[in-house]
């Protein structure tokens, strides 16, 4: 669900068809019919944005026939945990949990807690009532602040009116088979067969896996989309296991490892919150604010130093607090959509972008091309000049007459980049497993790799600001820049870095073997906890390559390095029952022998805990979780059906519309996400009316954007190769014969596709692949649109993303691409006057201020 | 010129490599693990250098490629179908997308190489056909040779547009799959197959594959597969069985390709035969004319 595998991941998908071969049913539940659903085993055509609704209902299903796998839930969940006696539901309060201020627009999470505890985030924040804005809230899977990893309240029967459990089922209950029907577009029986066969597929003996991608992310309920899939695989006893588990199919070949080493504002490596100017004042707050009492994040501390250490090498002291206080903060949501606003201000004088095309892939590309035009400088590091480079004089803004060259004050500077074949380096995929690869031919004239650029313009900017007196640059002199470099163009050691990524005792420079040699007083280094271990013995384990049949298990852990610690399955404890037995012969993976944890995985526990460990009341971090709670990044060691602390939007996930919907919400008056982001007001980011709005019925169709096999992302890898431009030579428009017919659209001719950010033109597809829903009892047509071309290389054409607003998931600051409205017409798009006075009148529609209804209820 | 006149279902030219001779190779396709990923087209076309094919928008389907040529030696169709995948209809959607990596054949009895006044198409030693572009001079007499419309003479567009070495001075010789007989030398198997991620694409002795294929066959057959069926794996078929066969899930004109191939040179004992009977026919008359004429 939410992803098209077979389509974007080709390589991987081989070991779905083995399964397949081997009998395993493969869903696939997508608005279109794609190239993953032609292998499925049944395909189950939905609305786009209305994932929530449908897992919802798969919750709703297990809890009322009582499918779940009851001694799991008991014991590893925090299903009998009993929740605060404030704490109301979206089903009390229309559409909006406790402590909703409509002031702020945000809620106040005190009420969410555990019943008798302050929960505290485990690291990231640690505040009373408004939680920080950015990730800092959610990431890593951070518990709650508890002492001996025991929650106060629990009703192990799971009965209490106010556990988890109890509260899980009222909040589902109307997710009935009938309601995810008429939201959802589906048969009842085509979403009851998914009920039944993972139910049935679930348990002692059989476990099922959920892969899921942007298809789920990228909606202002996004987290909450993925939070739903992580209920049902808890109530479903899938999690830590074998065969289990909900996998994240990233979007590039190394997307996972930027997170982990992170080009996100508010993370540093290993999901290290960043500073905030106002809620950290000094070191020891910041610590207090992201340690944990209890459970791995307990050693927060020994990370964060040795993360200093890395970075300052001896200047990064105990006493000098690691040098905290001269560390740069972020101040805000200092996310992309919020530089865009900046740059749209004239706030931002430069920006560099490497190996990213944002004029084409991010939401509401005008708004991004007029961003650029407004920079003093512009950067632009890729293989061949996108359109992110050439903006200011081939953009569709140029075309139109909006932006002209001579009045764009932008200086660019475009440098080419080195491939991926030109450099060492590694890839971190989707199973955290890390693959090293070695440069196979040297970069071309003055194609660098990015270690080269980013090494060098350290140096030089180092050297230049050797001298200066001011404190803002102490820091960069400060900074351990010693990396050794080799061949003609001084190229960096890839391998030193790794060597410096996993870690090394100061002293000795001996590689550490995990995250669990870190220490906070200045004798180790690491430059990223979780990745501890990937030099272990002087030996790049991200470099072995020995294939699974010459290994002794199918977990095959001698191919590559998986974090942390090269475990292939994390919260493997799961795989066993609080005895530590496995839950059955054929599933077993992790077991206690009598003496110690063993598998044939490295088993995600203590080594030596015993499965009836019970923590003294003074235990701290790690030692403080108990032998039979596996999910020990928590610090009550269970997993979280309901979330007291850390998502922005709410403990539990909630059927909202999205943004922008030809529909009214069926349960709430609450129709959207209250909590998503918004640009009201923003002229550049108008929003199209919904549901009974005046002037919906201009953008009454669901569009949704999607990738092809043959093209990567905004195209500039793909659309400049011959060999991959000829197999997806054109930018088209996926239509059900219906609405072709409706609309006058010609299978191979043209259409324009609008919204009020913009009108674009595609060649026309008409197929059966795309069909149209029934919802509410009106038949809804649905638009598909692939994303990768701008408007130039080999392959050109108008971009998808042009239609995009830029409204997003409050937890993480992503745009919704995968469902919004539109209208379509047949014929080629306007250009020039003619395209202003089409945009024109659509917005005259455009809702700016978005009043819920809920702001006209008294509360 | 004699295996032409008695086709033996042997491959033609196969035995004279003699002690050379490897067990004859070639590719089983296997459709019901296809998923249209085409890096079987990309993977051909990079290690045979092969131009690119026009940057033309079909429309049909995702297949932008549409057909093998000259420049196109593998090919992925794609057909959508309001017919489910398996016929028991429990639990299956009422939509299908047949995916199919199209290939040349290398028949047992081919017709290119039957009609090749040059010796430039000639049979390997792996049982392979493979034009040798040294030799060929763009008679293009194998063109209409081949039921299945694969060899193709080589027309490069304009080469202002390209770099360099897509662009070279090409002079409309005929080019098809080689089965990657270079590749095949050095003990490695082909390109495409190599780059097929899910085994569909499989390559190795021809009687291995088609033992292969029959379980395969009775496999999906078990489990109700829609229209199951080998296509080209019968050596007795009107080329002798194709050393590059196919499991299909519809009838094979669903996929653009003949139901019932045969090599056109098949006939020419027969014409021949004709031939002479009707000289043999001439003459007795011109003869009987003759006599008559004498009498006067």
């Amino acid at each position: 669900m939410g992803s098209n595998m077979a389509e974007n991941h080709p390589v991987g998908f081989q070991w779905v068809m083995e399964a397949r071969e081997r009998g395993a049913k493969v869903i696939h539940v997508d608005p279109r019919f794609t190239r993953t659903s032609a292998m499925a085993t049944k395909w189950v055509g939905l609305r786009a944005g209305t994932d929530i609704a449908f897992l919802g209902g798969i919750v709703n299903y297990i809890l009322q026939n009582e499918l779940y796998f009851e001694e799991y839930v008991k014991s590893y969940t925090n299903a009998p945990v009993i929740i605060d006696e404030a704490y109301t539901d979206t089903e009390d309060a229309d559409g909006l949990f406790s402590g909703w201020d409509p002031k702020q627009g945000q809620y106040d999470v005190t009420t969410w807690s555990y019943e008798g505890m302050e929960t505290h985030g485990s690291a990231g924040q640690r505040e009373e009532g408004f939680s920080p804005k950015g990730e800092q809230s959610g990431h890593g899977g951070h518990g709650g602040g508890l002492s001996h990893g025991e929650p106060p309240s629990e009703d192990p029967e799971l009965t209490h009116p106010r556990c988890v459990f109890q509260i899980l089922k009222r909040h589902y209950a109307r997710y009935t088979p009938e309601f995810v029907a008429e939201t959802c577009g589906v048969a009842v029986d085509d979403f009851l067969y998914v009920c039944e066969a993972l139910a049935q597929n679930s348990g002692r003996e059989r476990t099922s896996a959920f892969c899921y991608a942007v298809g789920w992310t990228q909606h202002t309920m996004g987290v909450q989309t993925i939070r739903s899939a992580a209920i049902i695989q808890q109530l479903l006893g899938n999690i830590g296991r074998p065969g289990g588990g909900i996998m994240a199919l990233r979007g590039h070949a190394s997307i996972q490892g930027s997170t982990d080493i992170p080009t996100l504002y508010n993370i540093l490596p290993g999901y290290l919150p960043m500073p905030h100017t106002e809620e950290y004042g000094d070191f020891d707050n910041y610590v207090e604010a992201n340690v944990a009492p209890t459970g791995w994040w307990g050693n927060f501390r020994e990370y964060w130093a040795s993360l200093m250490c890395a970075y300052f090498g001896p200047h990064a002291t105990e006493e000098n607090e690691w040098l905290f206080e001269h560390l740069p903060r972020i101040d805000d949501d200092n996310s992309v959509y919020w530089t865009l606003e900046q740059m749209l201000e004239g706030n931002v004088k430069g920006y560099i972008i490497a190996g990213e095309n944002p004029a084409v892939g991010n939401a509401n590309g005008k708004a991004n091309r007029l961003g650029l035009a407004k920079l003093d400088w512009l950067v632009v590091r890729d293989i061949v000049e996108i359109e992110s480079a050439s903006f200011w004089y081939d953009s569709p803004e140029i075309e139109s007459g909006e932006l002209k060259t001579d009045e764009i004050a932008t200086e660019v500077f475009f440098l080419p980049a080195a491939s991926h074949t030109e450099k060492d380096g590694s890839f971190t995929n989707t199973q955290r497993m890390l693959q090293w690869h070695y440069k196979a031919v040297e970069p071309k004239g003055d194609c660098r790799s990015e270690l080269w650029f980013y090494f060098h313009l350290g140096r030089k900017i180092k050297s230049m600001l050797e001298e200066s007196e001011d404190e803002r640059d102490k820091l960069v002199n400060l900074l351990n820049w010693d990396y050794p470099v080799h061949g003609q163009i001084d190229e960096p050691s890839a391998d030193a870095i790794l060597k410096e990524i996993s870690g090394y005792r100061t002293e000795t420079r001996a590689p550490l073997s995990s995250y669990k040699e870190l220490k906070a007083d200045g004798t180790t280094a690491c430059g990223c906890w979780i990745y501890s271990g990937v030099y272990q013995d002087g030996i790049n384990q991200a470099a072995r390559k020995k294939p699974h049949w010459e290994q002794a298990t199918h977990v095959a852990p001698e191919w590559a390095w998986a974090w942390p610690a090269n475990r292939r399955i994390i919260y493997n404890r799961a795989s066993a029952d609080p005895d530590g037995k496995p839950w059955s012969e054929r599933k077993k993976y992790v077991w206690w022998n009598g003496e110690k944890w063993e598998g044939i995985d490295t088993p995600d526990f203590d080594e030596t805990k015993p499965p009836d460990y019970v923590p003294p009341d003074d235990a701290k971090g790690p030692d403080a979780i108990a032998g039979d709670h596996p999910f020990i990044m928590q610090s009550d060691g269970r997993s979280w059906l309901f979330v007291p602390q850390g998502l922005e939007d709410g403990p539990l996930p909630t059927h909202y519309e999205p943004h922008e919907s030809p529909f009214e919400n069926a349960l709430y008056s609450q129709r959207a996400n209250p909590r998503r982001q918004q640009h009201k007001d923003a002229w550049w980011d108008p929003y199209n009316p919904v549901a009974d709005e005046e002037g919906a019925d201009r953008f009454p169709h669901v569009l949704t954007t999607y990738r092809l096999t043959e093209h990567h992302t905004a195209g500039g890898m793909t659309r400049s190769i011959p060999y991959l431009a000829e197999l997806q030579p054109q930018m088209f428009c996926e239509v059900s014969p219906e609405l072709a017919e409706q609309e006058g659209l010609e299978h191979g001719g043209w259409a324009t596709i609008f919204t009020t950010r913009a009108a674009i033109e595609a060649r026309v597809l008409v197929t059966r692949r795309i069909p149209p829903v029934t919802v509410q009892g009106r038949l809804v047509h649905q638009i598909g649109l692939p994303y990768h071309w701008g408007v130039r290389l080999l392959t050109s054409g108008d971009s998808a993303n042009d239609l995009l607003h830029a409204a997003l998931d409050p937890n993480v600051h992503i745009m919704e691409t995968k469902g919004l409205t539109c209208g379509i017409r047949p014929g080629r798009r306007p250009r020039g006057k003619a395209l202003q006075r089409f945009l024109d009148e659509l917005r005259s529609y455009a809702t700016e201020e978005r009043l819920e209804p809920e702001e006209a209820r008294k509360t | 010129m004699s295996a032409v006149m008695q086709p033996t279902g042997e491959p033609a030219g196969f035995d004279a490599w003699g002690d050379d001779q490897h067990a004859r190779v070639g590719f089983f396709t296997d459709t019901s693990v296809c998923i249209g990923c085409k890096a079987c087209e990309v993977a051909c076309k990079e290690w045979n250098l092969i131009p690119q094919d026009g940057q033309e928008w079909t429309g049909h389907s995702y297949d932008n490629t549409g057909e093998l040529s000259a420049n196109s030696w593998r090919h992925v169709a794609f057909v959508e179908q309001e017919k489910p995948l398996h016929a028991n209809g429990d639990g299956t959607t009422g939509l299908r997308w047949l995916m199919e990596s199209d290939v040349c054949k290398h028949c047992t009895h081919a017709g290119c190489l039957d009609v090749c006044p040059t010796g430039s198409l000639f049979r390997t030693e792996f049982g392979t056909v493979v034009v040798q572009e040294d030799i060929c001079n763009g008679c293009g007499y194998c063109v209409p040779a081949c039921p299945f419309g694969v060899i193709d003479k080589r027309h490069l567009p304009a080469p202002d547009a390209l770099p360099a070495f897509l662009g070279t001075k090409e002079d409309g010789r005929v080019w098809k799959c080689t089965l990657c007989y270079d590749r095949l030398k050095g003990g490695h198997e082909p390109a495409c197959a190599k780059a097929c991620p899910t085994k569909s694409i499989q390559f190795g002795p021809l009687d291995e594959l088609r033992q292969r294929a029959d379980e395969r066959l009775a496999k999906l057959q078990e489990q109700s597969w829609n229209g199951a069926q080998l296509y080209g794996r019968d050596p007795d078929d009107g080329v002798g069985g194709f050393g590059a066969f196919f499991l299909l899930l519809d009838d094979p004109e669903v996929y653009g390709l003949p139901p019932d191939p045969v090599v056109p040179t098949a006939k020419l004992p027969e014409m021949w035969r004709n031939m002479a009977t009707a000289a043999a026919a001439l003459l007795v008359g011109i003869a009987g004319v003759v006599a008559l004429g004498g009498r006067k």
